[in-house]
């Protein structure tokens, strides 16, 4: 995050010295970008917070842990493409499931499900790429996420 | 700005209605209320609200600063594996959550990438980005890590083929939002 702060003011300074009008209309294009989303951003946002609040982590955490073979992975991959959650919660959720007794395989279906699918997010996504392209790459990531699981399941099997 | 609103209309009913919820939820006391927007919403608008900007910003810049030509010559439509291989990298290096990659796909669409590359660079930067990596050898492991990347890598090329070849046609495109 500090880093990106850095490069960006970088980027501006550079941006600024060479070219005074070209960087305020790139800023400004920018801004106009942000805006735009913003609404749809925000209320993703909301809808994601409410529906986390309704499932508490200790119950996912519970039912990741409880269900098992191709179930779990099914559990696992609806549970990671639903939810919205930043990797710094992530993660040491992932850390508490494999202290759990919680499969890798069935850890990284929802590592890589939770990181490449997003339900929630849809409507930003077909902001940009409208809603059949959106859906069919959502639907492809899912089931690359699954493979993804049983191939590392195999690994660990060996 | 009229067509801003009715474009909007759905998320900004839904942000009214969170605001009035809210509001009364501190105003009555209402604890589940108050944990939704405290715990929750706050914490994610925080990280939104920090990083999109910035991310807009130089989107912005790219789209005046960047040439159209070379981006086209090295991820564009004839870049093969080369090309593969820098999108891979440029989304290895970001930093944020999955929405911020949509206005980037938006900036590389415009300036020429091929849909393969664009959809190999949604998957890279949701896989493999060297900040999540390193948060993931920290929690589960480096054997773990190597292994979910080294899966994913192929994982995601094949999506970028399948990809191009199922929506790739000559309406394919990517809106400016």
């Amino acid at each position: 995050m500090k880093l990106l702060i850095a490069f960006s003011v970088i980027a501006i300074v550079i941006s600024f010295i060479a070219d005074k009008r070209k960087t305020f209309s790139g800023i400004k294009s920018g801004m106009v970008m942000f805006f735009k989303l913003l609404p749809v951003i925000i209320s993703v946002l909301i809808v994601v917070s409410i529906v986390l609040f309704l499932i508490p982590q200790e119950m996912i955490i519970k039912y990741l842990g409880e269900e098992s073979g191709l179930t779990g992975y099914i559990f696992a991959a609806i549970t990671g493409s639903v939810a919205l959650i930043p990797g710094f919660i992530a993660y040491p959720m992932a850390g508490m499931l494999v202290k759990s007794g919680v499969g890798y395989s069935v850890i990284a279906v929802f590592i890589t499900t939770l990181m490449m699918v997003g339900i929630f997010t849809l409507p930003i996504e077909i902001r940009f790429f409208g809603r059949k392209v959106s859906l069919l790459r959502n639907l492809f990531f899912f089931i690359a996420a699954i493979l993804i699981g049983l191939f590392i399941s195999l690994f660990y099997n060996l | 700005m009229k067509q801003f609103f009715i474009k909007n209309r759905i998320s900004l009913s839904v942000l009214i209605a969170f605001l009035i919820f809210t509001g009364i939820s501190f105003f009555a006391d209402y604890q589940p209320g108050k944990a939704i927007s405290k715990e929750y919403f706050f914490q994610f608008f925080k990280e939104m609200i920090f990083f999109l900007p910035i991310m807009f910003v130089l989107i912005g810049l790219g789209d005046v600063w960047i040439n159209r030509d070379k981006v086209e010559k090295h991820i564009g439509k004839d870049s093969g594996l080369k090309g593969i291989i820098l999108v891979m990298l440029l989304s290895m290096a970001q930093v944020g959550p999955l929405y911020g990659a949509f206005p980037v796909t938006y900036l590389l669409w415009k300036k020429g990438a091929s849909v393969r590359n664009i959809f190999i660079y949604i998957g890279a930067f949701c896989t493999i980005k060297i900040p999540m990596l390193t948060f993931e050898i920290g929690f589960l492991g480096w054997k773990f890590s190597l292994l979910r990347t080294l899966v994913s890598i192929p994982a995601i090329i094949i999506i970028g083929i399948v990809m191009e070849k199922m929506v790739g046609k000559k309406d394919f495109t990517i809106k400016q939002p």
